[in-house]
């Protein structure tokens, strides 16, 4: 807030109107790429007249400096203040930029810093892995499940950790300590942080989840200024947080509808996830449309080759097409643990690509284009499953990534010209503490709980691919969790289906254990959430980067996440005209 | 599917234990499984078994868990094959599964929750509708219904 020596007029406006000053965005401290685009606004509380009040950057007016025409609402949506509104603006001046914006006697500045790409383009091709939910236990669990530790010594290296880089990523966003998916990957895609549930906008006082300050996503800056193919690939829904973030600006993740029409509006060259039914007309038995809209059909006026199995991905890989859009189930894909055992949905979709095939399907279209390419892969469900206690699942998911980035190793090995990053988009509260094992006495979990030298090194035998052979073992890792529901424990993989550790309670909007879950072999375990939690939930711990290629060297020490959207930038040359 | 055997079979034994309400008379009824919705069901969309569109337009009966409603009494709850830990109207990342059904009960009644399994029987009527105060999109819904716990 501003000094309270001011005069009688702010206190009359103070009087009439919530206190709050004029809310600037980008916010202070924005990093912003030269010549990106974004849109300015400046809420003035008390909806004073346009000429009342003032924008200037770096002492000129904001409408010179940005090139654009001002659009002003006054009383925005019915509320009390005004909305001063530049959009689709950009600077090309490097440095900081002071933003200083005037209503009468009060006044509010940010800084913004303009940063520039001055030495070209040093990698061609970018490769962003994002690890959902990957905290360092599942890095752990994955690397004593997929390469055996003997003594203390592992037997191998996983791919995700064998790379020259490593930094540590905080992930808080402009509202909260505690980030989501779409919040931290919009970090990642343009740069700047948002707020909860958000993407590719500032989280401003407008209601309109598509009214917000939008700004500019990697999707549409690589194509735009360097004429990239642009790769999204998942085993989530494809309208979902971490995906949805290369091409999207919604207040609200969850209008799936509208992110369909802005992946197509964007047009990504190889899209490949779950999520079918938002693509599909509303007449059509399984869509989650309103509308009679048909985006498979519109993809594929466009040029878009379409595939729903891991056959047909392949087959149009081999007839060389480079635009595709693979929709594999109508939720989400099933993870590496359902696929390799035949659970989940594998029964209703049988023939559902592994994320590995994916991401070399998706390397081997991109790579046709002679400007290079910025694949984003996902594997989506380390998160889901450690939202839902899940924790074998989760592991299974990260080996899959693990697989998948050394795809993408043996692709940026033969060449010096690709960018390899490896980045969760947020933690969970996991760790491992000890092993379980059946052979000790007791019927609890406890009992069986083996600490410091009783927790002796399991045997998880790895197929090829790294994935046990059985999670069900008389001895298995303890892997826990620091955030849950009220839930029913037993110390037991779950071997026929995902955990569902609550469901709704009683009371509107709380959740209850999951009797099916309770067994006289289990414990009653109190949530330590609030009652309206059902799954456990994200951490503000800091997350491990690691990376490999030109460019990466910049990558050290703690960063922020917006950190990984300026070395991609700066790797790709993005500041070139 | 298979299984359509089973499912086709009337529902005595189920509906036997409704009390006296427009349930009671499901012994004349057909019942309907989950598993017997569909004749294929794919990633462009699902089929309504021909048994299925055969029953369009009669009473039915079918089996399953009423997700969390928005308000403790409505005429209008989905019905869902495994019991919902979310409520989908109201969690932004809800993962709502595709094969439901919409019930429009014949008056408002106080809802189960807690992933009670119910028993409901209604007018089937197969068909893309948009709820006219949620906007909520369904394909199968029963009109007319009445629901009791299982």
């Amino acid at each position: 807030m501003r000094s309270t020596s001011a005069g009688i007029g702010l206190l009359a406006t103070l009087i009439v109107s919530p206190v709050f000053a004029q809310t600037i965005y980008p916010l202070d401290r924005a990093e912003i790429l030269v010549g990106a685009r974004f849109d300015l606004k400046v809420e003035f509380p008390g909806s004073p007249a346009l000429s009342a009040v003032s924008v200037t950057i770096d002492g000129e007016s904001a409408e010179k400096m940005l090139g654009g025409s001002v659009e002003y609402v006054e009383r925005e949506d019915g509320q009390d203040y005004a909305a001063f509104l530049i959009r689709n603006a950009g600077l090309t001046k490097p440095g900081i930029h002071t933003v200083v914006a005037k209503a009468g006697e009060k006044t509010s500045t940010v800084k913004w810093e303009l940063f520039d790409t001055p030495n070209g383009a040093a990698a061609k091709n970018v490769i962003l892995f994002i690890g959902d939910g990957l905290s360092v236990a599942h890095r752990t669990a994955a690397r004593i499940m997929s390469k055996g530790l003997v003594e203390g010594r592992y037997g191998g290296e996983l791919a995700i950790d064998d790379m020259p880089q490593m930094a540590l990523v905080s992930t808080s966003g402009t509202d909260s300590v505690v980030t989501d998916s779409a919040n931290a990957m919009s970090a990642y895609a343009t740069g700047h942080k948002t707020c909860v549930n958000a993407m590719g906008i500032y989280c401003s006082r407008a209601k309109g989840n598509l009214s917000h300050p939008k700004v500019e996503t990697l999707g549409e800056l690589v194509k735009r200024k360097r004429g990239l193919a642009v790769g999204v690939v998942t085993n989530t829904e494809i309208e979902d947080a971490t995906p949805a973030g290369m091409v999207a600006h919604t207040r609200r993740r969850a209008d799936y509808n509208d992110i369909v029409k802005m992946f197509h509006d964007v047009k990504p060259d190889i899209i490949m996830g779950g999520g079918s039914p938002n693509f599909l007309p509303k007449s059509t038995p399984g869509s989650k449309r309103a509308d009679e809209e048909n985006f498979v059909e519109k993809f594929k006026a466009d040029g878009y080759t379409f595939v729903s199995t891991a056959s047909e991905m392949s087959a149009a890989a081999t007839a060389g097409k480079t635009k595709m859009l693979g929709l594999f189930n109508t939720s989400n894909v099933d993870g590496a643990y359902d696929r390799k055992f035949g659970k989940g949905a594998t029964s209703k979709f049988p023939d559902q690509p592994d994320l590995v095939d994916q991401t070399k399907v998706a390397i081997e279209a991109l790579a046709k284009n002679e400007n290079g390419f910025m694949l984003m892969v996902e594997s989506g469900r380390i998160d889901k499953y450690a939202h839902s206690l899940d924790w074998e699942r989760s592991v299974y998911d990260t080996i899959m990534l693990d697989n998948a980035v050394k795809a993408a190793k043996d692709f940026a090995g033969k060449r010096n010209d690709t960018l390899v990053i490896v980045v969760p988009d947020h933690a969970h509260m996991v760790g491992i503490l000890g092993t379980y094992d059946e052979d000790l006495p007791g019927g609890s979990p406890r009992e069986k709980l083996g600490v410091y030298e009783k927790s002796k090194f399991p045997q998880y035998r790895p197929d090829k691919d790294g994935y046990p052979e059985s999670i069900d073992l008389k001895q298995r890792l303890a892997f826990t969790f620091g955030s849950y529901p009220d839930h029913c424990f037993d110390a037991r993989p779950h071997l026929e289906g995902e955990f569902v550790p609550a469901v709704a309670g009683p009371e509107k909007g709380t959740y209850v254990a999951n009797e099916t879950a309770c067994s006289n072999t289990s414990v009653r375990v109190t949530g330590n959430l609030p009652r309206e939690a059902n799954t456990g939930v994200h951490a503000a711990d800091d997350v491990v980067l690691t990376a490999m290629g030109p460019g990466a060297e910049a990558f050290r020490g703690r960063i922020d996440n917006t950190r990984v959207f300026r070395v991609i930038a700066t790797a790709l040359g993005l500041g070139r005209e | 599917m298979r299984g359509c055997g089973l499912s086709r079979r009337k529902v005595l034994t189920v509906l036997a234990t409704l009390s006296a309400s427009s349930v009671a008379r499901a012994d004349d009824l057909e019942f309907i499984s989950f598993g017997g919705l569909y004749k294929s069901f794919g990633v462009l969309g699902y089929e309504f078994a021909d048994r299925v569109r055969a029953l369009s337009g009669k009473r039915v009966s079918m089996a399953g868990y009423m997700a969390p409603p928005l308000t403790a009494e409505s005429t209008f709850f989905v019905l869902t094959r495994e019991p919902l830990a979310i409520c989908p109207f109201c969690q932004s990342d809800a993962d709502w599964p595709v094969d439901i059904l919409v019930v429009y009960l014949e008056q408002a009644t106080p809802l189960v929750t807690a992933g009670a399994k119910v028993v409901v029987a209604g007018e089937l009527e197969v068909g893309s509708l948009a709820d006219p105060e949620t906007g909520f999109v369904s394909q199968i819904r029963l009109r007319h219904a009445a629901y009791r716990r299982a």
